[in-house]
């Protein structure tokens, strides 16, 4: 009979292992699925995760690479920060929204002036922007104790809401003979988030990204905030012990994830996109939630695991257009990953034990 | 290694079966906003699709890439498509346009059919269909049927396409029944079932028993059936699976015409940049068979309309017209011009409420 044990400690070496082995269960199970539907295995493996990085066009595939995770990395390390100390911030989707509506106001407040200060207003909107949406939420939980988890999530559907009102209405092109969506920004050179060296797709954005790994890292390891967000998840009551402010934490944590969210979306809207429009948002603010786990809420691992992500969506694009993948079997395949990821976690702090069958 | 050595020959034979096939077939793209089998919009382009693999056989390749967001993520899939060979791709949906734009610049040789848009150049074609004709007919069925005076309309996003549906309804419902009201609910998605279904529940509960939509799902055909006595048009496909009742009539989308006639053109190497606004003429709008929970009378009247229509005799958008605020629009015979009827952002008069702003 196989029992499970409680282990004494949460294994290091599990917690390490099980991303790459939810990554192989993904691959084997999602590989059985594509072969159910036809396709021939090791071709659809192949193609998801090689042909973007190898394949005969990886030219063009890695630099999309970095379009596609820079802007999970960006989201998913801000909401790590409050994931570790048990402040959920859901709604990072409508803080995207909110940082690039503010960004692109900006930026369409200014048309068609040509100035360098511009853009560095945009980026400081978009991350107000974030910010003061994520601010909604935590204002209430530290005033009304309200669950942050439903404040932010459904602040998402408020922000939607504005960003189709402003779609159709104030920040339509009044050039586009009355179709939504706003001026593209991409031809608005003052701002234009364009790639630092063309055919890289290296934007300001993919730099923030790294900026923001770099500075979450150092944070969490060599800083007074960074422990008392680790105490906090840990150990909530010695955290009080020792004298952090719950109240502080909750608004540094939502409030640099929102800035974080809002930032990712300015340089969405202002680069890879181009113009808001009504569904602008593609979900990214809910995807990052999954890449901050698969990542261990661990700054370096929310790099892979943004990369990884990315590599799905644009190897589960390759698929469907070389093998006739359908894109449901592409969004399972997603959804596979986290599920492995989860499922496994058990053996972090459980372990299998074989044990001889008693009577009862 | 043998695992490696396994990749590295599954790779090549790959990549040699892709190039053998690369060389002399006209391979064609198709990019779709929701997935093939909703039933409505993007089900007619893939029945498109697969006329132009049975119209050429051998000679033509399709792909297609379904439940692609508007924005970069399109860019990057028909930049896939061109990458790896495409001769021709259609983009099919109108937020797609400036992607197309985009792409079209870094690949000159690569033709490109964007749907709905307005946006052209040397290697970029748009096409569309002139839906709001099938609009005049429904609305006169719709005028005729209403019990209850109130129509109700689902709408997907207050763009001119949608509204000059709206307005073209309108008009022939209340030529044949003054009393006709409009009720309009905005959904904002092009295909999103729950929402569809909870759009068409409140117009039936606000007293519609005629219920129109321009979005793709057969969601709120099924809200109607259960509601009983609430009819429906199929739209963009037939949705043949709820006649006779709530499915009434239907407009479809035929595109298949079209999709053979410019892949035959870039195979004889005479495309061109056009723009393309078909209607009943040609076939490109078709009406679904008016089925027996209709009058015999309306129906006879309904399909002269759509032979008026159809041979030119008959403009949907004739005048005496006037705008909802009251100013005249067409005079007595007047028709209305493409470029109005293309950028329309005015309701005409006597719809109540106002166009989303």
């Amino acid at each position: 009979m196989i029992r499970l044990e409680k282990r004494p400690q949460s294994s290091h070496t599990w917690s390490m292992a099980t991303p790459l082995v939810a990554v192989l269960a993904t691959m084997i199970f999602g590989g059985a699925l594509f072969g159910i539907l036809g396709t021939n295995p090791l071709t659809a493996i192949r193609t998801i995760f090689f042909e973007p990085l190898f394949g005969e066009f990886a030219f063009y595939y890695r630099p999309q690479l970095l379009v596609k995770g820079a802007p999970l990395v960006l989201i998913a390390i801000g909401l790590s920060l409050g994931f570790r100390a048990g402040i959920w911030n859901i709604g990072a989707e409508g803080q995207y929204i909110i940082g690039a509506l503010v960004g692109a106001g900006i930026a369409l407040a200014f048309y068609p002036l040509d100035a360098w200060f511009v853009f560095p207003l945009m980026i400081i909107g978009g991350a107000a922007g974030g910010m003061a949406w994520a601010m909604i939420p935590a204002l209430l939980k530290v005033r009304f104790g309200t669950n942050e988890i439903l404040v932010s999530l459904m602040l998402v559907y408020v922000a939607e809401q504005f960003l189709a009102s402003m779609a159709l209405g104030l920040m339509k092109n009044p050039e586009g003979f009355g179709f939504p969506g706003s001026r593209n920004l991409q031809e608005y050179e003052s701002a234009h988030n364009a790639e630092l060296i063309t055919g890289t797709g290296m934007h300001l954005g993919v730099v923030f990204a790294l900026i923001a790994v770099i500075f979450a890292y150092v944070l969490l390891n060599r800083h007074m905030l960074g422990f008392q967000i680790r105490l906090t998840g840990d150990a909530p009551r010695a955290a009080r012990f020792a004298g952090v402010k719950p109240a502080r934490l909750i608004l540094f944590c939502l409030g640099a994830s929102g800035a974080l969210a809002g930032l990712a979306g300015l340089f969405e809207v202002s680069g890879p996109a181009g113009q808001v429009n009504i569904d602008f948002n593609v979900g990214y603010g809910f995807t990052a939630i999954i890449v901050a786990f698969l990542g261990r809420l661990h700054p370096v691992g929310i790099l892979l695991a943004g990369g990884l992500m990315a590599l799905t969506y644009i190897g589960g694009e390759i698929a469907q257009g070389q093998l006739g993948l359908p894109s449901a079997a592409i969004q399972v395949f997603q959804g596979m990953l986290l599920f492995f990821l989860l499922a496994l976690d058990l053996l972090t702090n459980y372990r299998f034990r074989l044990t001889r069958g008693e009577v009862a | 290694m043998k695992l490696n050595n396994f990749l590295a020959s599954a790779a090549m034979v790959l990549g040699l079966a892709t190039a053998a096939v690369a060389d002399d077939k006209t391979k064609v793209g198709f990019v779709y906003v929701g997935p093939v089998g909703d039933g409505g919009w993007t089900y007619e382009h893939n029945k498109g699709r697969l006329a132009v693999e049975e119209e050429f056989g051998d000679k033509v390749e399709t792909v297609f890439v379904e439940n692609v967001a508007e924005g970069p993520d399109a860019e990057r899939v028909m930049t896939q498509m061109a990458l790896e060979g495409a001769d021709l791709i259609f983009t099919t949906s109108f937020g797609y346009m400036d992607p197309t734009i985009n792409v079209a610049k870094k690949f000159p040789n690569v033709k490109f059919e964007h749907a709905t848009g307005y946006k052209r150049a040397a290697n970029v074609s748009t096409y569309s269909a002139r839906f709001y004709e099938g609009r005049a007919v429904q609305g006169h069925i719709a005028g005729k049927m209403t019990k209850s005076n109130i129509v109700g309309y689902i709408g997907s996003f207050p763009i001119p396409e949608v509204i000059r549906g709206i307005n073209s309804t309108y008009i022939h419902a209340k030529k044949v029944n003054p009393d006709v009201q409009f009720k309009i609910v905005w959904v904002y998605t092009w295909f999103d079932p729950a929402k569809e279904a909870d759009a068409a529940k409140v117009l039936i509960e606000q007293g519609a028993d005629v219920v129109l939509q321009h979005t793709d799902s057969t969601a709120p055909q099924a809200a109607a059936q259960e509601a009983g006595n609430v009819i429906t048009f199929g739209q963009a496909s037939d949705m043949g699976e709820y006649a006779p009742m709530p499915r009434v009539s239907s407009i479809i989308d035929n595109w298949a015409p079209y999709y053979i006639a410019r892949t035959k053109a870039v195979m004889d190497g005479t495309w061109e940049s056009v723009d393309t606004w078909d209607g009943i003429s040609t076939g490109m709008v078709e009406i679904g068979e008016i089925s027996d929970a209709v009058p015999a009378d309306v129906k006879a009247e309904a399909l002269a309309m759509v032979e008026a229509i159809g041979s030119g005799a008959y403009n949907p958008f004739t005048g005496p017209l006037k705008k909802q605020d009251g100013s005249d629009w067409l005079g007595e015979g007047e028709t209305a011009d493409d470029g109005t009827l293309a950028g329309m952002n005015f309701y005409v008069e006597g719809i109540e409420g106002d166009i989303p702003q």
